[in-house]
């Protein structure tokens, strides 16, 4: 274990980001023994289990009950305990979007949620199991934190970051092996700041979650085209990193939002207000899933369906390559 | 311990302030929800003053009991009780309702001493006072957890989710109570829903369960004091009231479930109050 470090995963690239979440959070509760961990029968498929098994006591199962687990979980909280809270995406922010918002959040109650199966990861299930809204709901909750890790090993650094932050985080996982991004687990992470992947000079690939992949692949062909492009892992939604984003509005004046979420209301549209709010022109363009409900595939494919797997980056880029971005005189005055 | 005779007399004593102070924030809030607050009154006074462990001065003391209004409309009628204990100065009470007041018609956690939880959204009371049960037992903590949920709130279904996660965790340390006053904003309860048999619907979950007048500052003792003394099982109490309790014209009619009053009808429902008090005294 690296210094400062309160978390160690053999093999972290083998793992999904669940199983490293599972893992993780098991090896938390020494340090935070407040940590009482709840799940609505998905102590298996969230590995929200893996602490279970070493906590018992400290676990509770509600059943299929998710409304009353999130109130639960606040009660808890209110009791002096740190509740981690895990079900599927689509449950905790529809389904019981009432209970995180009104008996967590409103009461600014010490609960952190790690959420699975988010965007389409399972897509197979079809649309009653895809959460696409997700981002949206939570970033609009006061007091809420926002975060989607790119892979297995940010998702450790996420959940060991929320334990030190006081009041309720909302972290956002997929469901399968989603690729690795990042090689060490000591790059810095910080809630609130993004992570610059590799720098470039034509575009900026802001992505979150599984998109950060797609980023990373993207920017390998453009390379080969001779185009150089930066990419970043905007890992916290809320707050978002304002500084990375207008840095990358004047180094490269090219935009593009890679998220697996509904392209209205998530990451994508977390970063266009910053921009506009900063009167600074700029070419953008967000990729996401469009404003529909997914066909039934294996992510991968949805992902390429969709065009914002590295193919379609590549597209859009090409696109935005050809837009003319008006000069700003001021721009080097202002920033 | 039965409570005795003076201990009843002294209750109905206060439960005749606080609903004449209820009266009063209604008039001066410019309307609230008085029918429902004057039917939780007696319960809610025989919590706060005698059976709830609380120290006023000390709203965050970790091992005091618990309340939480799941029928958190009720919060008027709670005010006027939490103000009336020295949570915080009654004279505050006059800004009820009012821009920037910290007491809107639901009260708020953060900004309340006293409310241990923002309620006000049916059907999440009970699910909370869940999770702070079994936080009592996972602390080792003798602290107990009392919520008052409303009857037609039981219309929602987290209630019976909850009521079946505090069997399951024998959350002997819970005790709930219904305020039936059989109404709800649109009309009856049982001409809108169906909640009878209500009693055998938590039996079935598993809860020990009792059937009160709630009005009645005995058997509201009694069933408080054997709740207390239940060993795996969460209570239920049951208490018949009437929604608008005292106040004659408001007694059993819907439309008062919110409402305001001019000095007149003030007037008038303090007259009720007084004249109800005095036969019982």
């Amino acid at each position: 274990m690296a210094e400062g470090m309160t978390w160690t995963v053999a093999d972290g690239d083998q793992l999904t980001q669940a199983e490293i979440y599972g893992e993780v959070l098991s090896q938390l509760g020494d340090k935070y023994p407040e940590i009482i961990a709840l799940t609505a029968d998905l102590a298996g498929s969230t590995k929200i289990g893996r602490f279970g098994k070493k906590f018992p006591d400290r676990f509770i199962n509600v059943g299929i009950a998710e409304n009353t687990m999130f109130g639960m979980a606040a009660g808890l909280a209110m009791a002096g305990f740190t509740p981690v809270v895990s079900t599927f995406a689509v449950f905790t922010a529809l389904r019981s979007a009432e209970q995180v918002r009104t008996d967590i959040c409103y009461q600014n109650l010490n609960v952190k949620i790690i959420s699975s199966h988010a965007g389409l990861s399972f897509g197979q299930a079809g649309s009653t199991h895809h959460c696409t809204e997700d981002i949206a709901v939570m970033r609009s909750f006061a007091n809420m934190i926002v975060i989607v890790p790119a892979d297995g090993i940010e998702t450790g650094n996420a959940v060991a970051a929320a334990m030190e932050w006081p009041g309720p985080v909302y972290i956002r996982i997929g469901r399968g092996f989603e690729p690795t991004v990042h090689t060490t687990q000591d790059y810095g992470f910080e809630i609130g700041k993004a992570v610059t992947m590799r720098d470039g000079s034509d575009v900026t690939l802001i992505g979150c979650g599984v998109g950060v992949k797609h980023c990373m692949q993207a920017a390998d062909v453009l390379q080969q085209q001779g185009l150089s492009a930066r990419v970043i892992d905007m890992h916290t939604i809320k707050p978002i990193d304002k500084e990375a984003i207008l840095k990358a509005v004047m180094d490269t004046r090219r935009i593009i939002t890679v998220e697996d979420h509904n392209i209205y209301g998530g990451m994508g549209s977390a970063v266009a207000d910053v921009i506009v709010e900063a009167g600074k022109a700029c070419a953008f363009k967000k990729l996401g899933v469009p404003d529909a409900y997914s066909i039934v595939g294996y992510p991968e494919d949805l992902y390429h369906y969709y065009k914002f797997d590295a193919d379609g980056i590549v597209e859009t880029v090409s696109e935005l390559m050809k837009m003319e971005i008006e000069e700003d005189e001021d721009w080097e005055d202002e920033t | 311990m039965p409570l005795s005779k003076d201990e009843i007399k002294m209750l109905n004593s206060k439960a005749q302030e606080i609903r004449k102070k209820i009266v009063d924030i209604t008039f001066t809030a410019g309307g609230g929800h008085v029918g429902g607050s004057l039917s939780q009154t007696d319960v809610l006074v025989a919590l706060y003053y005698k059976y709830l462990k609380i120290d006023p001065s000390k709203p965050d003391w970790e091992d005091r009991d618990r309340f939480i209004l799941s029928k958190g409309h009720g919060g008027l009628g709670w005010a006027a009780i939490l103000g009336d204990k020295g949570y915080f100065d009654t004279s505050l009470l006059k800004n009820f309702n009012k821009t920037g007041s910290p007491f809107g018609m639901h009260l708020d956690s953060l900004k309340v001493p006293g409310c241990d939880a923002s309620t006000g959204s049916l059907g999440h009371g009970l699910a909370i006072a869940t999770g702070l049960a079994k936080g009592a037992k996972l602390k080792g903590k003798k602290w107990k957890t009392c919520v008052m949920v409303g009857d037609g709130e039981l219309c929602e279904g987290s209630n019976w989710e909850a009521a079946i996660i505090a069997a399951r965790n024998k959350l002997n340390n819970l005790i709930g109570f219904v305020d039936r006053n059989k109404n709800m904003i649109d009309g009856p309860t049982e001409e809108i829903s169906q909640l009878e048999p209500l009693a055998d619907k938590f039996v079935a979950f598993g809860w020990n369960v009792m059937s009160i007048d709630g009005h009645d500052m005995a058997k509201i003792g009694e069933a408080i004091e054997k709740a207390l003394k239940s060993r795996t099982k969460p209570t239920m109490i049951i208490c018949d009231t009437i929604k608008g309790k005292c106040v004659d014209f408001m007694e059993d009619d819907p439309t008062w479930h919110y409402g305001g009053l001019d000095s007149d009808k003030r007037d008038q429902a303090f007259e009720c109050i007084d004249k109800y008090y005095s036969k019982i005294k």
